[in-house]
C-alpha cells in the first residue's frame, strides 16, 4: 500500500548568510492510519517540517511523495489543489472567521477544492457532527469555548476528507481538561483510520501518538514511546 | 468524552478528486466571499465608501446641474432675438452700391413667406423724398410750424408682421394697395403726434411736399426696428412710383422658434438664387452654442472638484483595504492552507475593493441625482440628466475600487502562509 507521506532525503535550505539548513536529508515514511507526533524545541526545524508536509513550502533537495504523487513536479495551482483535498490543517490559534457561523467556517474547507457547491453545507454539518458539535451549527466563534472552537477547526480539516490531518500545536491555547478532550478526539479519529501528524513541543501531547519523531537542528530521529 | 464516529475514512476512496486536482475558486464563490467580507463590518464598509460616494455624487450632481442650468438658460433665452432673421446686401464687396441693392427682389417677402418656418417676412427701405416736408393740412399756417422733416420708409405688407408692430388705430395697407401703388400711408405713433393725426375714422390726409396721402392707420409699437415709430410708412410700389426707389434695402423675417438656423441657410438662396453669397444673413446665436458654453463653464470647475473627491475616495479605499489585509493576515494564511493560490487571494481582495467601489458609485449616483432634483425643485427648474450618467457612474466607482485594491491585493498575495498562520 502506498504510504501517505514519503520523504526521501528531503533538505530545506534557506538563502541567508550563512545559508541555514532547517531540514537535513530527512527520510520519513508515514503510512496510512499512522498517528505520529513531531517534537522538538523552538528553532529545531519543526515549522519547516510542517510547511514541507503541508505543501506550503517545497524542499530544496530530495523527493516528497504525497499519496504517491511527486509534489516537486506540480505547479502552484496543482499543489494548492492537493493542499485543498489531501491535507487538513489544525492550528494552535484555530483560525476561525469570527463573522461566520460554525457551519460557514467548516464550509470554507471546500472553497478552493473545486467540489460542487451543492452538498457543501450538508458535508459541513456532517463534519461538525463527527466532532460532537451538532448542537452548535449556527454558533459564532466568539460565543464558543476554546475547546469548541478547536473542534470546529478540526471539523473544517475533516470536511475535505483529507489523506493527512496536520495539527500544529493543537492544544497550545487550551487548558488541561479541554486539551484532554481534543486529544481524545484525535485518538478516536485515529482509531477510525485517519492518518494524523501532530507537531508539538508538549510531551503530554506527543506521548499520545504511536510514533514520535524528534527534530533537533534539522536532524530527524524516531523514538517509540513507552506505552503505559 | 466519547465521540460517535462514522466508518473509517479511507482517504482515497472518499476523495473523488484525481491526484492532480488543481486549486479552483468559482466566480460565485469569489463574489460570495467578497460580499460576506464587506457585510461582516457594515459600519467600516460604509465609512470606507464615503470618499468615493462623495466623489461620484459630486460628479453626477455637477454634470446634472450643469445640464439643468444650461437647459434653463436656453429656456429663458430671449425668444424675440431667437426668432429674428434679417438679410442685407453684402457690404464692402466689389462693384458700386446700386449693384448691391439690386440683389434683393421686390417680392422678397412673398418668396420667404413660402419657406417652412417663416411666420412673416417683408422688406424695409429708407425713402429719399428730396427734402420734402410732411404736413397734415393743405394750407401753410404762417403762425405756427405745421410742416416737418419726417423720415419716410417703404415696406411690404408682410413687414408689419415680421417686425411685430402693434396697430393703434385703423389698419395697415395690404398687397392690393402695394400692387396699385395707392397713395396711402401708415404712420408711426411719434410721426402721427407731430403731424397732429390722432384718429383715422374720418380719413385724414397728409402731404409730403405737395403729394397727398390717405392715412390708413397708426402703429403704436414695434418689437424691432424702432425707427418705424417716427416714420411715415409707404407701400413699396408707391415709393417706387413717386420717389424712384430702386430696390429694397433689407429684409426682415419672423421665424418660428428653433427655425432661425434653417432659415438662415435658406433665405439667401431663396432671395438670390444666382448669387446668394452677395447677401448677408443675420441669425441669432445658436441656443445650443449658448447651452454648451454654460455647461463648459460650470463643468470645468466642478468636475475638477469631483475628480479630487474621487482621488481622495480612492486613497481611502486603498488605505482601508491595506489595513484590512494586515488585520486579516491569519485569514489569508488559513485560505492558503485551505488550498488558495496567491492569485486567488489577490483576486478576492481585488473583488472586495471593486465591489466596495461599485457600491460607493451606486450610492454616490443616487445622491448626485437626488441633489440635482432637489436643487432644481428649489429653483423651479426642470431637472435634466444625460441618461448614460447614472449607468456610467457606478462603473467609475468600480474602476476606482479596482485600482485602489491593486497594491493591497499584491501585498496579500505575497504573504508567507506559515508566518501568516502563526501571526495570532
Amino acid at each position: 500500500m502506498t504510504p501517505v507521506v514519503e520523504l526521501q532525503g528531503v533538505t530545506r535550505t534557506f538563502d541567508s548568510t550563512p545559508p541555514v539548513e532547517a531540514l537535513k536529508a530527512t527520510n520519513l515514511v508515514i503510512n496510512q492510519g499512522d498517528y505520529i507526533s513531531i517534537v522538538g524545541p523552538s528553532g529545531s526545524g519543526k515549522s519547516t517540517m510542517l510547511n514541507v508536509l503541508g505543501l506550503l513550502d517545497s524542499p530544496t533537495e530530495g523527493t516528497y511523495l504525497l499519496d504517491g504523487t511527486d509534489i516537486s513536479r506540480l505547479g502552484e495551482r496543482q499543489s494548492a489543489g492537493l493542499r485543498a483535498t489531501k491535507i487538513g490543517f489544525v492550528f494552535q490559534s484555530f483560525h476561525l472567521l469570527s463573522h461566520r457561523t460554525a457551519t460557514e467556517n467548516v464550509m470554507l474547507a471546500e472553497l478552493y477544492s473545486g467540489r460542487d457547491r451543492g452538498g457543501r453545507k450538508r458535508r459541513a454539518v456532517e463534519a461538525l457532527e463527527k466532532v460532537s458539535l451538532g448542537h452548535r451549527l449556527d454558533a459564532y466563534p466568539p460565543t464558543m469555548s476554546g475547546g469548541e472552537r478547536q473542534r470546529v477547526a478540526i471539523a473544517r480539516a475533516l470536511a475535505a476528507s483529507p489523506s493527512l490531518l496536520l495539527a500544529d500545536e493543537p492544544t497550545g491555547n487550551l487548558d488541561t481538561v479541554t486539551s484532554e478532550a481534543i486529544l481524545q478526539l484525535f485518538d478516536d479519529l485515529h482509531h477510525a483510520g485517519l492518518t494524523i501528524a501532530v507537531i508539538t513541543h508538549d510531551l503530554e501531547v506527543s506521548q499520545r501518538a504511536e510514533r514520535v519523531i524528534n527534530i533537533r537542528d534539522g536532524v530527524v530521529t524516531e523514538t517509540t514511546p513507552v506505552r503505559s | 468524552m466519547t465521540t460517535e464516529l462514522p466508518p473509517p475514512l479511507p482517504p482515497d476512496a472518499a476523495n473523488p478528486h484525481p491526484v492532480t486536482a488543481s486549486s479552483h475558486l468559482g466566480i460565485r464563490d469569489l463574489l460570495a466571499e467578497s460580499i460576506t467580507a464587506l457585510t461582516a463590518r457594515p459600519a467600516r464598509t460604509l465609512l470606507t465608501a464615503l470618499g468615493t460616494v462623495l466623489g461620484v455624487a459630486a460628479l453626477v450632481a455637477t454634470l446634472g446641474l450643469a445640464k439643468t442650468a444650461g437647459n434653463q438658460i436656453v429656456g429663458r433665452f430671449d425668444e424675440l432675438a431667437a426668432t429674428k432673421v434679417s438679410v442685407r446686401p453684402e457690404s464692402g464687396g466689389f462693384g458700386s452700391s446700386d449693384r448691391q441693392v439690386s440683389v434683393i427682389p421686390w417680392d422678397a417677402g412673398d418668396r420667404l413667406q413660402r419657406l417652412n418656418g417663416v411666420v412673416s417676412a417683408g422688406t424695409k427701405s429708407d425713402v429719399d423724398v428730396g427734402g420734402d416736408l410732411a404736413r397734415a393740412v393743405p394750407v401753410i399756417d404762417p403762425l405756427g410750424q405745421t410742416a416737418f422733416q419726417i423720415p419716410v420708409l417703404a415696406v411690404s405688407s408682410g413687414t408689419f408682421g415680421a417686425l411685430r408692430t402693434t396697430l393703434d388705430t385703423g389698419r395697415i395697407f395690404d398687397d392690393g394697395h402695394d400692387d396699385r401703388a395707392d397713395n396711402v400711408v401708415v404712420l408711426g405713433t411719434n410721426a402721427a403726434q407731430r403731424l397732429g393725426v390722432s384718429r383715422v375714422d374720418n380719413s385724414p390726409a397728409i402731404f409730403i411736399g405737395d403729394q397727398a396721402f390717405a392715412v390708413l392707420g397708426i402703429i403704436s409699437d414695434t418689437a424691432r426696428e424702432p425707427d418705424m415709430l417716427s416714420a411715415i410708412i409707404l407701400p413699396n410700389q408707391t415709393a417706387r412710383t413717386l420717389y424712384a426707389l430702386t430696390a429694397p434695402a433689407e429684409v426682415h423675417v419672423e421665424v418660428d422658434v428653433g427655425a432661425a438656423e434653417l432659415i438662415g441657410t435658406q433665405a439667401a438662396i431663396a432671395l438670390a438664387p444666382n448669387n446668394p453669397d452677395r447677401l448677408r444673413v443675420s441669425v441669432p446665436p445658436s441656443p445650443r452654442g449658448v447651452q454648451n458654453q454654460v455647461e463648459d463653464d460650470v463643468n470645468a470647475l466642478f468636475l475638477l472638484l469631483g475628480g479630487i473627491s474621487l482621488l481622495v475616495g480612492a486613497i481611502g479605499i486603498a488605505n482601508v483595504t491595506l489595513v484590512s489585509v494586515l488585520e486579516r493576515t491569519g485569514e489569508i494564511g488559513l485560505r492558503r492552507a485551505l488550498g488558495a493560490t496567491p492569485m486567488q487571494i489577490a483576486r478576492q481582495f481585488l473583488t472586495e475593493s471593486a465591489s466596495l467601489g461599485a457600491l460607493s458609485g451606486l450610492i454616490g449616483t443616487s445622491l448626485g441625482v437626488l441633489t440635482t432634483v432637489i436643487i432644481s425643485a428649489t429653483r423651479d427648474w426642470t431637472p435634466v440628466l444625460d441618461p448614460w450618467l447614472p449607468l456610467v457612474a457606478p462603473v467609475i466607482g468600480a474602476v476606482i475600487g479596482l485600482l485602489a485594491g491593486v497594491y493591497p491585493s499584491v501585498k496579500a498575495a505575497r504573504m508567507e502562509p506559515v508566518q501568516a498562520l502563526r501571526s495570532f
